[in-house]
């Protein structure tokens, strides 16, 4: 098997495992952190949360934040991609 | 020319006044609860806090060592350095649903552990939980002491472990990788589960009932993502393979971690 044919498989694999619990499973899909704060209810109802978040960015927002948090990070890994394909080429065909 | 940069100007400070006004208005309008993965923002009493921070703390500082030392006695390592940051904001932004109905995202701390160890990672995965605390009201500062020791010491200490015990025992490098990236993943939500439990034990069983609570929301719903998480780094790691092969085989004399 080519490295191609292997990474696509892999990305293909990735892609099935996400896919697979939205179609089979009925969930609301939420964080799994609501989960959490309403186990520590019913562990110990007395408990208050005594610090809250300094900045609750409003849902849309939030999720432009994860785009841009997952855009800083792909962006180097294309800007690291460039570099070391351009050395290769250079080393090729000086 | 005067005229114009004037018009520029007040143009320009017009524009950002009403941006900051505009960001105001979003950061004080109707807050609601986030997703977060981690430990939420206040849910961790004040002692268990501290007792995170602390130890998180020394971690923190021989991480910020080891980093000081890659880079000076192999700068060529610094584009690997970023990779395995990059890595971990890209992974730690995708929320993947997940079979017990709710979503969680991956870490990408195995990655930068077996090319590095354990201990850059406790740098590295730290900036992004900072990131997310600051900004996402994803995590907390609070808690961050525990997250990072779940996400950025735990975590990758595991998947090293992991990774050199496979390497040496089958020689199968990629299958090594793929394991040491999904328990690296796997045991991150294990160590959150296992510190909400030591602070709110639960009145009939104690500890061990609430680690069991916990579990079965944090470590059940990571399951499938440690196996992408394990797939995704194998991906990447074939592509470093084919085009930094050098840097690689730095890594390796320096590490002695890549056979």
């Amino acid at each position: 098997m080519r490295t191609r044919t292997k990474n696509l498989l892999l990305l293909a694999g990735v892609v099935i495992l996400a896919a697979f619990p939205l179609l089979l499973v009925n969930g609301d899909f939420g964080g799994a952190d609501d989960a959490a704060a309403k186990a520590i209810d019913t562990l110990d109802p007395s408990y208050k949360r005594w610090f809250l978040p300094l900045v609750q960015p409003p849902a849309e927002t939030e999720s432009m934040l994860f785009a841009l948090q997952a855009a800083i990070g792909a962006g180097f890994i294309g800007y690291a991609i460039g570099w070391f394909k351009g050395r290769r080429s250079r080393r090729e065909n000086p | 020319m005067n005229i114009r940069k004037n018009v520029y100007r007040s143009f320009s400070i017009r524009t950002l006044l009403l941006i900051s006004g505009f960001t105001l208005y979003f950061v004080l309008n109707e807050p609601q609860t986030a997703h977060a993965m981690h430990i939420m923002e206040g849910f961790l009493p004040l002692g268990w806090a501290i007792f995170w921070w602390a130890v998180f703390v020394p971690f923190f500082a021989s991480g910020l060592r080891s980093l000081r030392t890659i880079t000076k006695e192999a700068p060529e390592l610094k584009i690997m350095l970023g990779l395995a940051a990059a890595f971990t904001f890209v992974l730690s932004a995708l929320k993947i649903p997940s079979v017990t109905g709710s979503s969680s995202h991956p870490t990408g701390t195995g990655l930068g552990a077996v090319m590095f160890g354990p201990l850059p990672m406790s740098v590295l995965g730290s900036i992004v939980l900072l990131f997310q605390a600051l900004l996402l009201a994803h995590g907390g500062l609070t808690t961050l002491g525990a997250n990072a020791f779940s996400m950025a010491i735990a975590g990758p200490i595991v998947g090293y472990s992991v990774y050199r015990w496979l390497a040496k025992t089958t020689g199968k490098q990629k299958l090594a990788i793929f394991t040491a990236a999904a328990l690296a993943d796997l045991s991150t939500y294990v160590v959150t589960s296992f510190q909400l439990a030591l602070a709110f034990p639960a009145e009939h069983g104690g500890v061990m009932a609430s680690f069991v609570k916990f579990g079965s929301i944090f470590a059940i719903t990571q399951i499938p993502l440690a196996i992408s998480e394990g797939l995704l780094t194998i991906l990447i790691w074939n592509w470093m393979q084919a085009y930094s092969p050098e840097e690689l085989s730095v890594l390796q004399r320096r590490m002695k971690g890549v056979e």
